[in-house]
């Protein structure tokens, strides 16, 4: 595919790869995080870490949308998804995260009518469909997502459609980054920036990683050799003792973002005070809802919604996880408690998981750990 | 942080624990059945092992091939029963008619078994169009004449409007045992070929994009047909040196090849470089964040040979109508065993685990 195998080119992975080995210090341990799930799924499909040097390991963070909506949140949805003529539409993905009974899957093998759209404006599509139905649209992500959950909801009030409405779980970047860092126990020397999320929200928000905490961030692209780049210039950062925010991925992403993008958040969205991540407890203001001008097309309003709060059992240490404090396998609960068939937390929910993967694949990770 | 070496025989203790629950039978746990059960992945495989297998207790079933062998006096046997759900009906390429027949053709093709003859189950659904039911008739005889199998027996029911989406169609095949063929799931041993007989992920693309879920415009077709033609010139070609050979239908090839490295006891490496697949279903795959590898087929195998019969079998694979993209996408490797490993095109490696959920029900 043109413009896209070019970002794949082995030969020049291999050098780029080469130039990591020529950075990094012998005996030196660099713990880099890439805070996006998109990276993460980049780095597995594409095998990226097994092509660095055995002491850059790359810790993958809180940036799964799915992963971290906790029990609590996804037990309403089913709630609400089991309400007398209710069409429950969500992303595929997370139809199979579990809440504390079961997931949304299994909400609809036990009757819901629980349908799987690719976009918002797919479940608008049914609610026009289905005008004596009510249409609820479950909508997570992050700065990424929630321009789409914007629009959707501007396009639902201008047609005066009165069976949509939206359980909005969108969340926000900067401040689950701000918890982990906050973390005195942290061990991680630079970050991977979210490109999606930084196409909308820019490279400013991410300032105050060098400016109050000292570590260098590199906002990348997706494909292998974009995120290979970005490791190389953290590296580089480091090796030359500089610290700022730097943009790999610039054909994309504007230092300002998506000024029109932002508008619409703004004026449909407003900052809950708090919200609950899975495996990570409450974070202030780390998630939208929708604003009081769009109030009526809130199903948390239009809807009982139960508000069940789930409480993570206390031995989950996912925070740990993705701080780079503990191992997988050295959380209390991991392959007993929580397993990816019964996840607890938000690094078994995810397949690409630190903690799923790591069950998953055994002794070939650690196999991998010790080369 | 504590004492390194207890960590490491806490490490150690904790991995012994997950390869024991990892080898273990898979259990049936679930409350209901849901769409991941009929997936091919880890549900599916819960129900079967889980639940039937033990219920019925079986030698032929425990095996887990594609179709089972029964022996009466001299004559071996190959015998397979299969159902067909496909939504739409009808698709680029084919329709549940020919699925019917090629499915079932296929699973005794790739036991190293000639189809002989089929039984032929209908339930239809009240409102069918006569010319839809007519069209899907003659597509199955036309299907069962190139196959070169027999339509010897049948039934039908109809059921009420809106219970089987027009029609769905249960087929069983009887074959006979090729002397030439020496298969087993078990008999893979390292340093095997993996031989794959054409491009993949072509009817599962084809299927979703025929359900107009997406606005993607392409023009692929499903790659329904007989296997018999492929299976009969390898065993011509290298018969004894075939260890075991696997239609790659639901779940694609990644999961052929992560039951077979399961039941083998051994590991396999993949070049996703050798592996082909058209640009369109590259393409395809590509805006949906599918991996082709995970996509049903429904006229591909994947063959394990001997490596010095590899060649040759490659050749005899390429001679074969249909099939001249044949390709060597790896090798059987020891270690790990049970897992199947991914020598990506960007040049690193990782494991290419068993599927989990079906992001697409029903293709076939």
């Amino acid at each position: 595919m043109k413009f896209v195998d070019e970002f794949r080119d082995a030969e020049l992975g291999r050098a780029v790869a080469m130039e990591i080995l020529s950075l990094v210090e012998s005996g030196r341990h660099y713990k880099l995080m890439e805070v996006c799930g998109g990276h993460t799924h980049s780095i597995y499909k594409y095998g990226i870490d097994d092509l660095l040097p055995a002491n850059v390991e790359l810790v993958h963070g809180p940036g799964c949308p799915v992963c971290v909506i906790p029990m609590g949140r996804v037990d309403d949805g089913i709630a609400v998804a089991h309400t007398d003529g209710v069409i429950f539409t969500c992303f595929g993905d997370m139809m199979r995260v579990p809440g504390s009974d079961g997931s949304l899957l299994d909400a609809k093998a036990a009757g819901a009518d629980i349908r799987m759209v690719y976009s918002p404006l797919d479940a608008l599509r049914i609610a026009r469909q289905n005008p004596e139905r009510e249409v609820v649209f479950f909508a997570i992500g992050f700065e990424t997502t929630a321009p789409s959950t914007a629009l959707t909801l501007k396009r639902a009030r201008a047609e005066h459609l009165k069976n949509f409405s939206v359980m909005c779980s969108h969340v926000t970047i900067v401040p689950p980054l701000k918890a982990l860092l906050e973390s005195p126990d942290l061990r991680l020397d630079g970050f991977i920036g979210p490109g999606h999320v930084s196409t909308v929200v820019g490279a400013r928000p991410f300032h105050f990683i060098p400016a109050d905490y000292g570590k260098p961030v590199v906002i990348a692209g997706f494909e292998p050799l974009d995120i290979l780049q970005a490791i190389e210039m953290i590296l580089r950062q480091l090796e030359g003792g500089r610290c700022e925010v730097e943009n790999q991925y610039k054909r994309v992403v504007p230092y300002e973002g998506n000024l029109r993008a932002l508008e619409v958040m703004a004026e449909v969205f407003e900052l809950r005070p708090h919200f609950e991540w899975r495996g990570l407890g409450f974070i202030s203001h780390s998630g939208l809802k929708l604003s009081d001008a769009y109030a009526d097309l809130d199903a948390e309003v239009r809807f009982s919604v139960p508000g069940v709060r789930v409480a993570d059992p206390k031995a989950c240490q996912c925070g740990e996880v993705l701080k780079g404090v503990i191992k997988p396998w050295e959380c209390k609960v991991f392959g007993t408690a929580c397993t990816p068939e019964r996840p607890i937390g938000t690094c078994m929910v995810s397949s690409e998981g630190a903690c799923a993967a790591y069950y998953n694949f055994g002794r070939f990770a650690r196999e991998r750990e010790v080369v | 942080m504590a004492d390194p070496a207890v960590v490491s025989e806490r490490e150690q203790k904790i991995l012994g624990i997950i390869e024991t629950a990892r080898s273990k039978r898979a259990k049936f746990r679930d409350e209901r059945i849901n769409m991941a059960h009929g997936a091919g992945g880890k549900a599916t495989q819960s129900l079967i092992e889980g639940l039937l297998a033990p219920a019925f207790k079986s030698q032929a079933l425990d095996e887990m091939a594609d179709a089972a062998t029964i022996t009466v006096d001299d004559a071996t046997l190959a015998f397979t029963t299969d159902s067909y759900v496909v939504k739409p009906m009808r698709f680029p390429g084919g329709s549940i008619g020919e699925l019917a027949v090629n499915g079932t053709v296929n699973d005794l093709a790739v036991s190293g078994a000639k189809p002989l003859a089929l039984s032929l189950s209908l339930i239809l659904e009240e409102g069918l169009g006569a010319e839809e039911l007519k069209a899907e008739i003659h597509a199955i005889a036309r299907a069962a004449q190139e196959a070169g199998v027999e339509i010897v027996t049948g039934d039908t029911k109809v059921v009420e409007r809106g219970h089987a989406d027009g029609m769905y169609v249960c087929t069983t095949g009887i074959g006979r045992r090729d002397s030439r063929a020496r298969l087993s799931p078990a008999g893979l041993r390292p340093g095997d070929r993996i031989l794959l007989s054409g491009s993949i992920g072509e009817h599962g693309t084809a299927i979703m994009l025929a359900r107009g879920e997406f606005e993607l415009d392409a023009e692929i077709e499903s790659d329904t047909r007989s296997l018999w033609p492929v299976v009969d010139a390898l065993l011509e070609a290298a018969g004894p040196e075939i260890r075991c050979i696997r239609d790659a239908t639901r779940g694609g090839v990644a999961s052929v090849l992560n039951e077979l490295a399961r039941a083998s006891s051994v590991a396999m490496i993949v070049r996703e470089r050798q592996v082909p697949v058209r640009p369109d279903v590259a393409g395809a795959a590509e805006i949906l964040g599918i991996d082709p590898m995970y996509v049903a087929n429904e006229g591909k195998l994947v063959a394990f040979v001997a490596p010095e019969a590899a060649e040759r079998a490659l050749d005899a694979m390429r001679a074969v109508p249909g099939c001249e993209a044949a390709a060597e996408i790896g090798e059987v490797r020891t270690e790990p065993p049970g897992m199947v490993l991914v020598e990506t095109s960007f040049g690193g490696k990782r494991v290419m685990d068993q599927l989990v959920g079906d992001p697409l029900p029903r293709i076939c």
